[in-house]
């Protein structure tokens, strides 16, 4: 069938980051940050060094391995952040309307306004880098298009029945937008949430490729590639292995979200049955 | 009968506010329902029957609002009450069932947690005891496997499963008042009698009063003991649900029982067409001044196109609002 095709093969992929990530311990087959060794410095890939080694002499495939963990772990939870600041906002502006609305809908149209790569870069100036700030930095700049669809969601659902009848029941307002609206808007919110993590890994590249996000000697795939920059032509195996690693994990979380996207919507739900 | 009733709206009106101007979509309606009582409100669609009814549960919204006139539960002015005291109301004292049985539950919730959710609401039940009730409470509707059931969501269900899981969820908390606004009008006319029948002996079993609104005098009158007639805004007749079939005293009541098909008539008085009545009911923002219902009214008179005509008794409890009534 191939409404599956594409959640399987991002399902697979995001599932072997993650394997990757949390096994990275027992995968790696040395230390990323403290095996140095010049003798081995910019050995091509072999048998003994599969994705080869750097100009201190150390395995990019250990580096690759435990750069999951970073790359990862900021990819899932700024997007959560996101999310949840997104819902929150969204959902509250479109039930209660009225200035609460306008408020959040100036904040909204700021945030779109501002390129987000940019603010995340503001805020890590401000922060200083590291793992913390840049949690922060992508956790507070990406949620404007979740606000908006929960906001959305949130206007269309309102004249429901269900909601009006909830109300004509005695659910109270909180009641209502958690029983009622949160889940009946959960298809595209986590669809919107895969696709964010997405980019949220990319941006991660992006930040520390600019040396403001992870700082070496730590291994982030983005800063691997800054590092690599120099010898992108002597010593390729440096920028391609990491770059792979950006590249399949974020095309695994866009067609995850494509996937979803297809078995959340309700009317191909309601073909399927 | 001792103390207030159970619920007493007098002299309601409701206005529309279109903009620069406030019109008046319900007049001057007044009517009483006791405990345990059977009441129904009959009229085209337009009428202000719907307003009404979420007039008494405080629900009204913008841009309709109660503009004067007073609704009294047990005694207790609803539009004074705290929007806690009504909420406390809503579902637990006064409890309401719709129309669209497809769109009136949630999709992504089992019906049992929906029902159960009165209970943990109302009653303050742990979940644990409030799923129990739940299934009592489809088993009291007469869903068949009540424990199956309770887990299914409500796309799988049929209309009339769904409207019987209305039913539960309104009367969960034991209601004294059931309003319910066109019940069965989406479903098959075979489910649409058991609907009603299911209704009514609940609400007879337990002392809950039913307020019907529908566009379906036939079916009203089958259900209330009493029946009030509204048009274009105003109860034009109240009358008990056995004498309007052989004595309406007002001319809209006679055209809505003359456009009703009767077994029987037609095989007695040969082939007979139906009688509607003519015209259309008049938009909210340009009734007519007079008895409103004066352009479509054979019987109209100059005076029904200046004055509005006064309430006048009948015997029985019955009223009518007609300057021709003898």
């Amino acid at each position: 069938m191939k409404l599956g095709t594409s959640l399987i093969i991002g399902a697979v992929l995001f599932a072997l980051a993650i394997i990757v990530g949390v096994l990275a311990p027992w995968l790696a087959h040395t230390d990323p940050v403290m095996d140095a060794n010049l003798m081995n410095a910019e050995e091509p890939p072999s048998w003994i060094w599969w994705f080869g080694t750097d100009a201190q002499g150390r395995d990019i495939y250990s580096r690759v391995v435990y750069g999951a963990r970073i790359s990862l772990t900021v990819g899932i939870v700024s997007q959560l952040v996101n999310s949840i600041i997104g819902v929150t906002l969204g959902l509250s502006a479109g039930y209660f309307g009225g200035w609460w609305d306008d408020v959040v809908n100036g904040l909204t149209n700021l945030m779109l306004a501002i390129p987000s790569l940019i603010f995340a870069l503001a805020i890590m100036a401000v922060l200083g880098p590291g793992l913390t700030s840049l949690l922060i930095a992508l956790g507070l700049t990406n949620w404007s298009f979740t606000c908006r669809i929960a906001r959305a969601s949130t206007l269309s659902l309102k004249s429901q029945g269900y909601v009006q009848a909830a109300r004509v029941l005695g659910y109270g307002d909180l009641r209502i937008m958690i029983t009622q609206l949160l889940p009946n808007m959960l298809g595209p919110i986590i669809v919107i949430g895969t696709l964010g993590m997405g980019s949220a890994v990319l941006a991660e590249a992006s930040l520390s490729f600019l040396g403001l996000g992870i700082r070496p000697p730590f291994p982030s795939w983005g800063s691997m590639l800054s590092e690599a920059r120099d010898q992108i032509t002597t010593a390729p195996w440096l920028s391609i292995f990491p770059g792979l690693a950006i590249f399949l994990t974020v095309l695994g979380l866009n067609l995850l979200g494509d996937g979803l996207r297809d078995i959340l919507d309700p009317q191909s739900r309601s073909r399927r049955i | 009968m001792t103390g207030p009733p159970l619920i007493e709206v007098e002299d309601l009106r409701i206005d529309l506010d279109a903009g620069s101007r406030r019109v008046a979509a319900v007049e001057g309606v007044s009517f009483r329902i006791e405990r345990g009582e059977t009441f129904g409100l009959v009229g085209e669609s337009g009428c202000g029957k719907s307003i009404t009814a979420l007039a008494l549960i405080g629900l009204l919204r913008h841009p309709l609002s109660v503009a004067a006139g007073a609704i009294r539960f047990e005694g207790r002015e609803i539009q004074r009450l705290a929007a806690a005291e009504q909420r406390d109301l809503r579902g637990n004292r006064i409890a309401m069932i719709f129309q669209e049985p497809m769109t009136a539950l949630n999709p992504v919730s089992p019906v049992g947690r929906q029902i159960a959710e009165m209970f943990v609401l109302h009653k303050g039940k742990s979940w644990r005891e409030a799923n129990q009730l739940a299934v009592e409470a489809l088993a009291s509707v007469r869903v068949p496997a009540p424990e199956r059931r309770a887990k299914d969501y409500p796309h799988q269900l049929s209309g009339g499963m769904r409207q019987r899981v209305m039913i539960a969820i309104a009367l969960a908390c034991g209601p004294d008042l059931l309003i319910a606004d066109e019940p069965t009008t989406a479903l098959d006319v075979t489910v649409q009698a058991e609907i009603v029948e299911l209704m009514r002996n609940l609400c007879a079993e337990r002392g809950t009063a039913i307020l019907m609104i529908s566009h379906d005098l036939g079916l009203v009158a089958n259900v209330c003991r009493r029946v009030a007639v509204m048009y274009a805004g105003r109860i034009v007749e109240v009358r008990g649900s056995d004498e309007i079939f052989r004595a309406c005293a007002h001319p809209y009541t006679q055209g809505l029982v003359d456009s009703l098909p009767r077994l029987g008539t037609r095989a007695a008085l040969g082939r007979t067409r139906l009688r509607e009545i003519a015209g259309v009911v008049p938009a909210i923002a340009d009734f007519p001044s007079g008895c409103r219902f004066n352009p479509r009214c054979a019987q109209a008179t100059e005076i029904c196109r200046t004055t509005a005509p006064e309430t006048a008794w009948l015997g029985g409890g019955g009223l009518v609002r007609c300057h021709h009534h003898a």
